[in-house]
């Protein structure tokens, strides 16, 4: 990636120091501005109020305020705790997410490692949060929290299936698992003839990107599906016994996957760093700009994460399941039926 | 089935959005008006289309009969201890000696009165109920829409006798109330 941005030659260890910086620092950045953003500000507005105004100008330095409180916490555990387990947890969910970002695609050359398998490796690297929570629930020796994580597990690996499935269909048009390669198939596709934007496969596979979504949403355990951590009867879930930095690691974790998320559909359904038409942009041009496009898809989806999250109140667990099972994965599988078919007779 | 062949057949509802899109219009109206109070194509002013307001900067005038704070008249009260036998939190904390008061009349003969030591309401205790203010025979207790007292110190919300009075002019008057139950008005007395 930086080696050829920048046109000099780098050691190995230089250019992934680079690599691992800029990921962080861009993940990090993404994620403040979206707490910012949706969770302090939109959210407010929704609810016909102004959200935090004292921190920084509107409140802009809220996040780094709670940041601070956070760290001054006290570092408590249960008595009956498994610590080493305990304190392993949230790393392990927070790896989970930032190890998303490594495939997901900013430019021509822009991206930590081009996999070819990238769809794959997002979707598998995601289903390791699980492991973190269930290893929370367990280790908190908590009856609410191992609860929560139970829920979350089975959630989780519910809504993995349709996630899947839905995911399949593009992988079908576009004939690679590779994230450069489809945002390549979609920027070069055309719609039935029709070539003027490309082929963004939310317009061809709407019915792919509205499953994939909805899977999303229960992935993150944002609010519809938010069983897991549901305040009102398990009081938080698996963070039940978390505060201070561990609690920070789930919270950072849990708005950078989403991030994380809207990466990725906006780079498999909305053309990723591509714009609508080339313009006529070189490949080094697009490097500087693709970033910018694919953040900007990227965050408007994660407003509609929240949006629908701060709409909806919660489904109770077997209809959180009933949708997984009964609704999702069978349209999911029908898409990729019909899919095939229209792929081979075009 | 009951219907005849003849009943007319009951009217299909007419087809609604789906309750889900509904609530997400909802919501986003309400941000719009939020953001944006006076139309889409004027600058965002939320300051003025939020419902709520900025506290310590900006602040709400109580309703007139808020129950903010409990005053105390002290020449009205009689130590009958009513209000602290009512009190349901037992916040209420009364001390007081007989004495002789001149009398009030000419060559009458002095009353006896009790003066009060002290008057205390703890309001950590307090649960603002208003049944300390409902069962004075003698309207020494009065309710204040004041409300900023808070402390630092738990302590410091035991407020006596003096502090108590100073409230007092924070009573507003009464409304009048319809014709004939002036009788059973209390009255602030000025």
């Amino acid at each position: 990636m930086s080696a050829a941005v920048l046109g000099i030659e780098l050691a190995y260890w230089q250019s992934t120091l680079i690599r691992v910086v800029a990921g962080l620092v861009a993940v990090l950045l993404l994620t403040g501005g979206v707490v910012y953003l949706y969770l302090f500000k939109f959210v407010s507005f929704m609810q016909s109020r102004l959200g935090p105004m004292e921190a920084g100008p509107y409140g802009s330095l809220q996040l780094l305020a709670e940041v601070g409180k956070w760290l001054q916490k006290e570092d408590i555990h249960t008595e009956d705790s498994d610590r080493l387990v305990f304190g392993l947890a949230p790393a392990v969910v927070l790896s989970s997410t930032f190890l998303m970002f490594v495939v997901i695609p900013a430019g021509p050359d822009l991206v930590i490692a081009n996999l070819g398998t990238g769809v794959y490796y997002v979707l598998a690297v995601s289903a390791l949060s699980v492991l973190g929570i269930l290893m929370a629930g367990w280790a908190s020796a908590n009856k609410y929290a191992l609860m929560g994580a139970l829920r979350a597990g089975g959630q989780l690996i519910a809504y993995e299936l349709p996630m899947v499935l839905a995911v399949l269909g593009v992988v079908i048009m576009a004939g690679s698992l590779n994230l450069q390669d489809i945002v390549a198939a979609q920027a070069g596709g055309e719609i039935f003839g029709f070539s003027g934007i490309g082929n963004p496969y939310v317009l061809t596979q709407f019915v792919a990107f509205a499953v994939f979504m909805i899977a999303v949403q229960a992935e993150l355990t944002q609010t519809p599906f938010d069983m897991p951590i549901a305040e009102s009867e398990l009081v938080a879930g698996y963070q039940v016994e978390y505060s201070g930095i561990r609690f920070l690691v789930y919270f950072i974790s849990e708005f950078a996957t989403a991030v994380a998320f809207a990466a990725v559909a906006s780079t498999l359904f909305l053309g990723g760093w591509a714009l609508p038409t080339s313009w006529g942009l070189s490949a080094g041009v697009m490097n500087v700009v693709g970033p910018l496009v694919v953040a900007t898809k990227a965050v408007l989806l994660v407003g509609v994460v929240f949006w629908v999250r701060f709409s909806f109140p919660r489904f109770r667990e077997d209809q959180l399941q009933k949708l997984a099972w009964k609704v999702l994965i069978p349209i999911a599988l029908a898409n990729i039926l019909v899919t095939a078919v229209f792929k081979v007779a075009f | 089935m009951s219907d005849t062949p003849s009943s007319p057949r009951p009217k299909l509802p007419k087809p609604q959005l789906p309750g889900v899109l509904k609530g997400l219009g909802v919501t986003l109206r309400t941000a719009k008006e939020t953001m944006f109070p006076d139309g889409l194509l004027r600058p965002p002013a939320p300051s003025r289309g939020a419902a709520t307001v900025q506290y310590p900067h900006e602040k709400e005038e109580p309703a007139p009969r808020a129950r903010g704070v409990i005053t105390l008249v002290e020449d009205n009260c009689t130590a009958c201890m009513l209000c602290a036998r009512e009190c349901p939190d037992w916040c209420i904390y009364i001390e007081a000696h007989k004495t002789l008061a001149p009398p009030r009349r000419e060559g009458g003969k002095p009353r006896q009165v009790n003066a009060l030591d002290r008057f205390d309401i703890d309001y950590s205790l307090c649960m603002y109920c208003g049944i300390c203010v409902e069962v004075c025979p003698f309207e020494a207790l009065f309710w204040s829409p004041e409300y900023e007292y808070s402390e630092p110190r738990i302590a410091d919300l035991l407020h006596d006798k003096e502090r108590l009075g100073e409230w007092f002019e924070t009573v507003p008057d009464f409304e009048a109330l319809e014709a004939g139950s002036e009788v059973k008005v209390k009255k602030v007395p000025r």
